[in-house]
């Protein structure tokens, strides 16, 4: 039988020796991207829960301790951070549970594209739909807990870099809790630890900016977090991917 | 070079009855050493100019510090060799290590915590030393619970490596922002005794628990080496000739 | 002329405490189907997931074209399509849209090409509906759209003809013939008889 003679039905050349033609990896990243973001929008709903989580946390702090906006300026970076990391948690849930449950992420293993670089198209998309507004939020956050407004811009930046990082951590424990049913508390107790330094960096850049203080040595410290979260994050979540898949 | 010894270390058999014959080596010579190093350190040495008596507990404290790092770090090796060559011998070692290294955090926790209260008059204080301890006891419960969520030991196997892997990269930026938090605080620390300021009365006892400890850990590891090897090939046919012969 | 072929030897496999494959081997060369029978849990889907490279053998190797895939495992996938259980379809997307996202992110694609796919699989009627919509049956058709869309000499079936009706297992049948005809392979892991009308048919039974 050759494979030249058979017609074939799609109108395509008969014969597959003609190698497909390739998709380079920037864009089948945006591909992925694309993708994950006309999905989102069709379900506006869910990409407001982690911000009404987000808004909710915050709110709880001077009920919590005391309306006196003094007081409150205090407590403020910690607060900021600890409703921004619990509400990123919130949010991680999402980020692979849907591919791996009907198929999806299967085929991305499949594809012939570095998985690295899907799952990293797929974390920004994700970043993109919720750290980003979280960080729209916080200087609201910020004065809401007495935070004068010169201080907002460093907050927004600091906010902005962190929730990069604390996306590009989660996806790694998102990566190695795929299968497991009801593992929100262990994503958290495996994502916290992780997610510390953040914590820490931020509260003091925050703190700093309220004080009125230079705020550059801590957002530089943020930003490197970030880049090292870029750089290692996203293979380190391939490989979790790929032994959840087996 | 001959690597046959290295292919030998990934034979389970071959571990298991090399594990049998040094267990008694590591555990007598442990034993010998914590005990010189107690009496040296509880009996012999001179109390503390600055804290009396109640320095004495960092024979205890210190070497299960140093321990639940070291054992970290021991299990994200054998994880990773486990990873990458596809060694399950490697990943019976990593999860032997485990509990035994949440023990030693929480033996440090619970020693820096009774030293404190002398020292601080209360038990807890979120200094940089005790701070970093809780913290690495979330990534060891972090990776047990991770081992327990998935069913299939494979996959629990390779799972938990990446995170052990993922989590020894973390343990300097933990540690160092943990420190930078504290530095800018100043809270008070006396878990330091500055080592080159100790005399060899007080130095020597507290290197004899650090190397007891050590070989109490390899001893401890190669007893539940054994058991996890029983455990993952009790089905196969070396076992059951092990066991009956 | 031939596209490739496929051989497997000495496939030893363990799932937990489960031998799952025992020693499974075979060899497929161009324009030949492997249909693969067995009883429930006797190993096709992990037999179909290991030569996809999903699952990791202990013992034993893949090779396509005389090499081992291990060797350039990316590129392998790349030139394989694996269908599994589960039709792999966002459920807010539509149909297009599925197939434009699953295989543009594989292989360039033209709009007419898409369409000329869904009309032979019979998914044209639905193709804009969103496949939340779509009943088995439908969402069944619009992988096999996908499927041939890959355009890629080796196909991984896993029970490809799953809540279709007589005329869809027709339909399967004919995909995989004109898959031999152009020279592919295929593995297909069945319950049941497949009609395949045409191409050399080899037979592989697992047993539990």
């Amino acid at each position: 039988m050759s494979a030249g003679s058979a017609p074939s039905v799609l109108g395509l050349p008969a014969s597959l020796e003609t190698p497909a033609a390739a998709v380079s990896a920037w864009a089948a990243a945006r591909l992925a991207l694309q993708r994950d973001l006309t999905l989102a929008f069709r379900k506006p709903a869910q990409l407001l829960q982690p911000l009404a989580f987000f808004a909710l946390v915050t709110m709880l702090f001077p009920l919590a301790i005391s309306p006196e906006l003094s007081q409150l300026r205090l407590v403020a970076p910690g607060a900021i951070w600890a409703a921004a990391l619990l509400a990123s948690l919130l949010a991680l849930e999402f980020l692979f549970r849907d591919d791996a449950q009907d198929g999806t992420l299967e085929q991305y293993a499949l594809s012939g594209q570095s998985l690295t670089t899907l799952l990293f198209a797929k974390t920004t998309a994700h970043w993109l739909l919720t750290g980003l507004p979280l960080a729209c939020m916080a200087p609201i956050a910020a004065l809401s807990l007495g935070a004068p407004a010169p201080a907002l811009g460093a907050i927004t930046a600091a906010v902005v870099l962190g929730s990069v990082t604390l996306s590009l951590v989660g996806s790694i424990g998102a990566g190695l809790t795929l299968n497991i049913k009801r593992s929100s508390a262990l994503l958290s107790l495996l994502t916290l630890p992780l997610s510390l330094p953040v914590l820490i960096f931020g509260a003091r850049a925050t703190q700093v900016a309220i004080a009125g203080g230079p705020v550059l040595a801590p957002l530089e410290l943020l930003a490197a977090l970030a880049v090292l979260g870029v750089t290692l994050a996203p293979l380190a979540a391939a490989a979790a991917v790929r032994i959840s898949l087996e | 070079m001959n690597f046959t010894w290295f292919h030998r270390l990934g034979s389970p058999p071959y571990v298991y009855a090399l594990a049998e014959r040094l267990t008694p080596w590591f555990a007598w010579s442990a034993a010998l050493l914590i005990l010189a190093g107690l009496y040296g350190g509880l009996v012999l040495a001179p109390p503390d100019y600055q804290q009396g008596d109640g320095f004495r507990i960092i024979y205890v404290h210190a070497p299960s510090a140093w321990m639940s790092l070291m054992v970290y770090t021991s299990m994200a090796l054998a994880a990773a060799v486990g990873l990458i060559w596809r060694i399950k011998v490697a990943h019976a070692a990593a999860a032997a290590c485990a509990p035994v290294g949440a023990s030693f955090t929480v033996a440090a926790l619970v020693t820096g915590s009774l030293w404190g209260q002398p020292m601080w008059g209360t038990y807890w204080q979120w200094d940089p030393r005790l701070t970093s301890e809780l913290v690495l006891l979330f990534l060891y419960l972090g990776y047990m619970g991770l081992r327990a969520g998935i069913e299939d030991t494979q996959r629990a196997d390779r799972a938990s490596a990446v995170l052990a892997v993922v989590g020894i990269i973390n343990v300097p930026v933990i540690h160092y922002s943990v420190t930078w938090w504290n530095s800018l605080h100043q809270a008070p620390t006396v878990m330091r005794l500055a080592k080159s300021a100790m005399p060899p009365s007080m130095l020597v006892p507290l290197l004899m628990m650090l190397l007891g400890f050590t070989l109490f850990f390899g001893a401890v590891l190669l007893v539940r080496l054994r058991a996890e090897i029983l455990t993952r090939e009790r089905t196969s046919q070396w076992i059951r000739e092990a066991l009956g012969a | 002329m031939s596209t490739g072929s496929l051989e497997v030897e000495n496939l030893h496999l363990w799932r937990g405490e489960r031998h799952v494959l025992r020693g499974v081997g075979f060899a497929l060369a161009a324009g030949e189907c492997l249909k693969v029978t067995g009883v429930n849990g006797a190993g096709k889907t992990s037999l179909l997931r290991t030569l996809a490279g999903l699952m990791y053998p202990e013992e034993g190797e893949v090779r396509w074209c005389g090499r081992n895939v291990r060797s350039d495992l990316r590129g392998f996938q790349g030139g394989l399509a694996y269908l599994g259980h589960e039709p792999p379809l966002k459920a807010d997307l539509t149909a297009r849209e599925n197939l434009h996202y699953w295989i543009r992110n594989r292989r360039q694609l033209s709009e007419p090409l898409l369409t000329q796919a869904l009309i032979r699989v019979g998914a044209e009627p639905f193709a804009e509906r969103l496949v939340r919509t779509l009943s088995a049956g439908q969402r069944r058709r619009v992988a096999l759209a996908g499927l041939a869309l890959c355009l890629v000499p080796l196909w991984l079936l896993d029970e490809p003809a799953t809540n279709l009706d007589a005329e869809g297992q027709r339909l399967v049948g004919s995909l995989i013939a004109e898959q031999l005809a152009r020279g592919g392979l295929a593995v297909a892991a069945v319950h049941h008889e497949l009609p395949l009308a045409g191409g050399a048919v080899r037979l592989l039974e697992l047993a539990p």
